[in-house]
């Protein structure tokens, strides 16, 4: 196969996984969300969480459209792109899939209809319900393609017998040893990233000069739950790394940029730098001296491995490792800094005014994204020259398309892409421009209740005029 | 006791296969029913008919894909790496559609033929490029050591256009009954007239397929022509005959329900058809399901969880289409 058409089977599956990613990562946190706020509303009967919701959940169902029709090409990709990978250690993956489909799949399916359309055909105690079952489906669904990329990175659990993986453990092969970490890193991502898209298009609207309660609520939660998941995780992100540093050292060795351990000398910390993979060096290094042992072996002497200690064919990528790492540490950092300043602002009661501190959010909204798009590069390009560490590399993994079949799938996957969910960006921001309305859910669907169902639908009783006339309904 | 696995799975995956055609067949038929309804309202309201479920329609096709990684990989790698063309475009083309039940409620006044033409395009590449695959797949891959030999365009032949373009009139049908069953006034009124006649060009097809399958492989001639066979497959046929006959039958009397209902039994028995053609191979012509499986550790593993969570599925779903049960209208804005 030639090297060129192996490179664009790499683009284009790192181009529609990067592209997926991101719409999972915002239902995750949004189902969640959106479970809080109709639960919230149940027991509080304050109908401002009902207008979050309705508002919210316009949001959710375009990027969970976006979600499922992208993720339909990850399902297919391993077979059509990676016949290699599929062919040896489908029976591994292949299963997870499955769990993963029956699992979460259908349960989100399946409850997206009564949870987006449903509010007049079913109670509220049941459409509560169906909030609940598509939110423990998107995390079901982590848990699953979690399981099965992180035994990709630590496999075990398994035998190889004629030249295929067969798997002798299934739990092991579900807990692998960097299962907990990856797991607890990505619902913390995503719960963070949605946190900061919330708080930033409150902070829009408030810089708009748009206030109401709704606009305010959803700045407060926002970053309440900012303040309190940035810094853990920070924690998990470092209990991560350590974890890696055991399984995988020279994706550690690459991230750091460190080529070489001089006897006796503590590893350094690298703030900057450009690693040159082909001169096995640094350019513009600025390091802080012992740090790199502190952080990573919590100690002022012992060394971590060092890139020119595994052979030339076995270093991912450190040019790139290096730099995906430093943006999500500092987008991290940023994060925190954020809920920092946001429970000083709210201590100076100046959460909902200070144009400093509403500007900073505003700004920090794709920083979640942006963090998790480049937690994704680290550790899977951090992986390579593997498919599964160790076991095998990326290039007996792949399908030996011609280099035109590559270029015509990329080339379509580009174009389509980006016109498709370009427009899917644009439409979210239009919605988000206009923002929470006070009685927003009196244009959604919630008001056209059932006839025989008004009596146990009437917590809201102003949300819920038993007969509305079809003139009195608005279509958004 | 002893468990069957590659048989097991084989029919669990022909199971979730024969569930995608016949659920996103009707919401796909949908898409491809789209020109024939210029009517802003109507095109609305056969939107809203599909809304709901459309998306746990497509899910059988991730179940599809998932089954058979678990349980064959081999026949996944191999399968999808022939028809890479065709898939690569029949899953951009499911995007396209998949985004247009999103974006055409949520678009401007001027944006949105965009996202119908989309709508349009997608359901129609879709389904054509599935046609395809199925044409080809009946065809035949060629396998030399476990890895796909054939050339890049093998999956074009007269054949597989021609089941392409049956699976097109094939979705329409189950669209009609579809709209048939959901809708009243002027749109379920053309949806009879256009139902009437998709049977009718579906049965050509179904005739069509049915001497050239047989023609194309002997094993296939084979498998329906030679006694005692032929006796008991005979029912097939006559099956097909019988619900043709109903399906006219009940169009003319201008049923809601039992049409749709028939014409899923016709599709129904289409599919076991070339599933009796191609039994028990997983790659025609060559390629048993018993050597493409996954080792037993795997799918006994997957075994488990499928035998207890697809009742479930089938349950929530069915209460899924019981929450929306009955007509749609205008008066109905799911947006």
């Amino acid at each position: 196969m030639p090297e060129l058409a192996f490179d664009l089977a790499r683009i284009q599956f790192g181009f529609t996984i990067s592209f997926h990613i991101i719409f999972p990562a915002i239902t995750i946190g949004l189902a969640s969300y959106l479970a809080v706020l109709e639960a919230r509303w149940l027991m509080t009967k304050q109908t401002i969480f009902l207008d979050l919701y309705h508002f919210w959940v316009k949001i959710f169902a375009l990027c969970f459209g976006m979600g499922v029709v992208s993720g339909l090409v990850m399902a297919y990709q391993f077979g059509t792109n990676w016949a290699g990978f599929s062919t040896f250690a489908g029976s591994v993956t292949g299963p997870l899939l499955a769990y993963e489909v029956l699992t979460a799949f259908f349960l989100e399916a399946g409850f997206l209809g009564v949870m987006l359309f449903g509010w007049n055909r079913v109670g509220p105690g049941l459409h509560f319900g169906a909030t609940i079952m598509v939110a423990v489906g998107t995390l079901i669904s982590t848990t699953w393609i979690l399981a099965s990329n992180s035994w990709m990175h630590t496999p075990q659990g398994i035998e190889i017998i004629n030249g295929k993986v067969v798997p002798v453990d299934w739990l092991a092969i579900i807990f692998n040893p960097s299962f907990p970490y990856r797991l607890v890193h990505m619902v913390l991502a995503a719960y963070l990233t949605t946190a900061l898209l919330v708080a930033s298009s409150a902070a829009w609207q408030l810089l708009k000069g748009n206030n109401n309660a709704a606009i305010r609520k959803m700045l407060s939660m926002g970053l309440w739950m900012i303040l309190l998941v940035a810094p853990i995780q920070a924690v998990v992100g470092d209990f991560h790394g350590l974890n890696t540093l055991e399984y995988q050292p020279t994706k550690i060795a690459a991230i750091e940029g460190h080529w070489e351990n001089p006897p006796g000398e503590a590893t350094p910390l690298i703030l900057f730098a450009w690693p040159d993979m082909e001169q096995e060096k640094n350019h513009f290094e600025l390091a802080i001296p012992k740090l790199g042992s502190l952080i990573l072996r919590h100690s002022w002497t012992e060394q971590i491995p060092a890139l020119k200690e595994f052979a030339v064919e076995d270093r991912p990528n450190a040019t790139v490792v290096f730099w995906t790492f430093r943006v999500m540490v500092g987008l991290g950092m940023l994060m925190i800094v954020l809920g920092a300043f946001s429970l000083w602002a709210r201590w100076k009661n100046q959460l909902y005014e200070n144009k400093l501190f509403l500007r900073f959010a505003l700004v920090m909204g794709p920083a979640g994204v942006i963090a998790i798009l480049a937690g994704w590069f680290t550790t899977e390009i951090g992986r390579q020259p593997w498919v599964i560490y160790g076991l095998m590399r990326t290039a007996d993994a792949v399908t030996p398309h011609s280099v035109t079949e590559m270029g015509i799938s990329l080339g379509l996957f580009v174009v389509i892409y980006l016109a498709v969910f370009g427009a899917g960006a644009i439409y979210m921001l239009r919605l988000i421009k206009i923002g929470p309305k006070p009685k927003e859910a009196m244009q959604g669907d919630a008001f056209s209740v059932n006839k025989g169902e008004v009596e146990d639908f009437i917590i809201a009783a102003e949300f819920h005029p038993p007969h509305p006339t079809p003139s009195e309904r608005k279509d958004d | 006791m002893h468990f069957d696995l590659p048989l097991i799975w084989a029919i669990i995956i022909l199971f979730g296969i024969m569930m995608y055609i016949m659920m996103d067949g009707f919401d796909l038929g949908i898409g491809i029913l789209y020109p024939f309804f210029s009517e802003k309202s109507d095109r609305d309201v056969m939107m809203n008919t599909v809304a709901p479920v459309w998306d746990g329609n497509e899910t059988w096709l991730v179940l599809g894909g998932a089954g058979l990684l678990a349980a064959f990989p081999l026949a996944y790698s191999v399968v999808l790496s022939a028809f890479y063309m065709p898939i690569i475009l029949m899953l951009l083309a499911l995007i396209l559609r998949g985004v247009a039940f999103e974006f055409r409620f949520k678009a401007q006044e001027h944006e949105r033929h965009f996202w119908d033409k989309a709508f349009i395009l997608g359901s129609f590449a879709a389904t054509f490029f599935q046609g395809m695959i199925l044409g080809a797949y009946i065809h035949g891959i060629k396998v030399v050591d476990g890895v796909y030999a054939g050339g890049p365009l093998d999956w074009i032949t007269p054949f597989s256009v021609f089941t392409a373009l049956g699976l097109l009139v094939t979705y329409a049908l189950l669209g009609s009954t579809w709209l048939i069953m959901k809708t009243s006034g002027e749109l379920q009124t053309v949806s009879y007239r256009l139902a009437r006649v998709m049977a009718f060009v579906l049965l050509v097809f179904i005739v069509a397929v049915s001497i050239w399958t047989p023609l194309l492989n002997e094993a296939i001639a084979a498998r329906w022509f030679t006694l005692p066979n032929m006796l008991w497959l005979s029912p097939v046929p006559l099956m097909v005959t019988a619900f043709f006959v109903l399906l006219q039958k009940a169009l003319a009397q201008k049923a809601h329900v039992t049409p749709f209902v028939y014409a899923l039994a016709l599709v129904f028995l289409g599919y076991l058809g070339l599933g009796i053609s191609i039994w028990p191979h997983i790659i025609p012509p060559d390629i048993s399901i018993y050597a493409a499986a996954s080792p037993p550790e795997s799918q006994r593993f997957a075994l488990v969880g499928a035998l207890i969570i697809i009742p479930l599925i089938i349950a929530y779903t069915a209460w899924g289409y019981y929450v929306f049960r009955g007509k749609v209208s205008a008066e109905d804005h799911y947006h």
